[in-house]
Parts: structure tokens; sequence; C-alpha cells
């Protein structure tokens, strides 16, 4: 056994654990990453239909008069195909123009329905009045009620089912 | 600072001691074949993480067990690698494990006073056999399904009890949501529990007696 010299080398040891930590590190990211897009990866994906929905002929929307609309989307959720019950109120604001508004109340996304005699939107869960614009009258919604992107072709109206912040 | 958290802890878990104790033991000269206990180790950390993460999506139900290993293998970030390797792992697993047997055979590893192990060991081979059988059923494809059929109607060829033996198999006299149910649960519960705990009894006598030396010509 040679006597201990110090030595500016490295030692086995000292060698082994540096060329351990390093194969070590490397298996962990090129392991690591994966896992983690492998978990998070369905909460990334959008969700989001660009298809166009046809709502009706504008003429059979009453003048200034909010007419609940439902329609149904399906998403494809991993293995499942879900069907989902959406509802909006249809408002004529004019012969050519139309307004669509969300029927989840944005407090806590409760369904919201118009009171004809009150002339409100009535929320059934925190007692929240909308006017008939979509705006916060009295309760604890943070903001007006979503607006959903409308076009008119051919005297028919369309809807875009993704929901905008007013 | 690290030192102090380091020696706060050592002085209440003991790690300096679990570390020369476990580590630091006295082995004899040994050669690459006394790996594979450890291969075998590491393969079996390696299902059992890959497969917790499987469990995220897989689905043990006949009308959805297949779609949602085709959800995995195809809609989603790297399910194929975590699927790859779980698959790739499992065939590894059951190689390695075999060769380990081998090595503790031909080099006499078995004997005085390693019987115990050798028997524990004997156990886990059979489990890990059994790992491979009931995992094959759950991505319900054609393959997994006709393979169970043949496995357990074997099974059912033991004289007297056979019959018994293969309803037990499959919760009924045929392949149906019964079967893929208990042999998921057989899969992620009941042989990993029972994995878990003779391994841990193996390496436990493994510390505690320390590995043979190789024989030598005398011997």
């Amino acid at each position: 056994m040679a006597a201990k010299v110090k030595s500016s080398h490295m030692s086995r040891r000292e060698f082994t654990k540096v060329v351990s930590a390093f194969l070590g590190g490397i298996m962990g990211v090129t392991l690591g990453i994966p896992i983690i897009g492998y978990v998070i990866g369905p909460a990334l994906k959008s969700q989001g239909s660009d298809e166009w929905i046809p709502v009706g002929p504008l003429e059979n929307f009453p003048l200034n008069e909010p007419t609940l609309f439902t329609f149904n989307l399906t998403q494809v959720n991993g293995w499942e195909r879900t069907t989902n019950s959406y509802g909006a109120y249809v408002l004529r604001t004019s012969d050519t123009s139309v307004e669509i508004r969300s029927n989840r109340c944005t407090h806590l996304s409760c369904r919201v329905a118009w009171d004809d005699a009150e002339q409100v939107y009535k929320c059934p869960c925190h007692n929240a009045r909308f006017d008939i614009e979509g705006e916060v009258l009295y309760g604890p919604p943070p903001r007006p009620l979503d607006i959903y992107e409308t076009k008119i072709e051919n005297g028919v109206v369309y809807l875009n089912p993704t929901p905008k912040e007013a | 600072m690290a030192e102090k958290i380091f020696t706060w802890l050592d002085e209440r878990l003991g790690l300096e001691t679990i570390y020369g104790v476990v580590l630091d033991r006295k082995v004899p000269k040994v050669n690459w074949w006394f790996t594979l206990g450890s291969a075998s180790l590491f393969l079996f950390i390696m299902q059992g993480t890959t497969g917790i993460f499987l469990t995220m999506y897989y689905v043990p139900d006949p009308t959805k067990a297949y779609d949602s290993v085709e959800y995995i293998m195809n809609g989603l970030a790297f399910g194929w690698l975590i699927r790859g390797m779980h698959h790739w792992g499992a065939t590894l697993m059951v190689l390695f494990v075999f060769l380990h047997m081998l090595r503790t055979f031909y080099f006499g590893a078995y004997k005085y006073p390693r019987e115990l192990t050798w028997l524990t060991g004997v156990i886990l081979l059979l489990l890990t056999l059994g790992m491979g059988f009931t995992g094959y059923l759950l991505p319900w494809n054609q393959r997994a399904y006709w393979a169970t059929t043949v496995g357990t109607a074997i099974a059912g060829s033991v004289p007297f009890v056979g019959d018994f033996i293969l309803k037990v198999l499959r919760g009924g006299p045929d392949l149906s949501a019964l079967t893929l149910t208990r042999f998921f649960s057989a899969h992620i519960w009941m042989l990993p529990a029972a994995l878990v705990a003779l391994i841990s009894t193996h390496l436990y006598m493994i510390v505690r007696l320390g590995i043979s030396h190789i024989p030598g010509e005398d011997e």
C-alpha cells in the first residue's frame, strides 16, 4: 500500500460520486419531464370549439326581450365523449343586431333565469341580479354576464360556443 | 447550513449508521453476475413508478379498458413512453429475476446460512410471474383476452379442483368484467403488497448475512 499522497487528481471514490450524480441527474430529467407532461397534459389541452352554431332566423326573436336558447356540445375527454347542454339568452336589439349572453352566473356558475316581470336576470344560488345588458345590479358576481360572439348570415343568427368576458 | 441540517437529522434518524450498514458493508470480490439482484430491484421500482402513473388514465372495465389504453398511447403526451417502459420493464424484470436465480444456483449462494433468502427468492420469482400474468390481461385486446382464456384454462386442467380454480381465477365460468377487475386488483394491490413485504425480508437477510463469495476450485 502506497502512503497517502495529496494528489490534484480525483480519487476513485470522488470520480464514482461525480459520475453517479451526473448519470442520475440525466436519468431524473429525462424521466421527470415526460412524467410531468403526462400528468398535466390533459389540463393544458384547449377545449374550445370554433364551429358556429345556428341559433335561428333573427325575426323569430322578439325585440328587447331575452329568449332562452339551448345547445349541446360534445367534447372528447380522454376515452370518453361527453355531451353537455349550454344555455344562452338571445336579445334582439334592432332589426339587424343581436346580443347573446351566457346564462352562467359569473359568481359560481349557477344558471340565471330571465324574469320578465322584474326585467332582471335572477340567479337562484345567491340571489344575484343582472340587468338586461348583463350588468350586475345586486349580489356577489364579480363581472357582467359573459357574451357569445355572434354573426348574422342571410337573416340567420349564429353563435360561437366559446363565451367571452363582457 | 446544509451540514447543520444533516447533523440534526442524523442525530435523530441515524443516517450514517444506516449508510454504513447497508452500503459500506464488506463484500467479497465478485463479478458482474452479482449485479442481477440490484437490476431486479431497480426494475421493480421502475415498474411500480410507471404503474402508478398508468393508473391515472387506465380504467379496468371491459367497455373502457381498451379505449383508455388507446388514449394513453395516442392521445396523451408521453403516454407511449410511460406504458412502453412498463411493457418492456415487465419483460426485462422476468428475465432478470430468472437470471438472478440461475446465478444464485450456479454459484451455490443458496447454502447455509442463506436458505431462507433463497426460499423468499423463489416466492418472489413466482410473484413476478403472477404480475406478468395479471398485467397481460389489462389492455383487454384480443391477445390479452385469449392469453388469459388459455392461461386460466391451463390452471383449470388440475385434477379434481381444476374447475374450482378456474372459476376463482375468472370470477365465474367465463372471462368477464369480474375477471378484469380481479386481475387489476391483484396486479396493482395484492401482488405488489406481497412483493414489497418479501423484497424487504430478502434485502434484510442480504444485509444481515452478507453475500457469499465465488466458490473456489477446492470447494
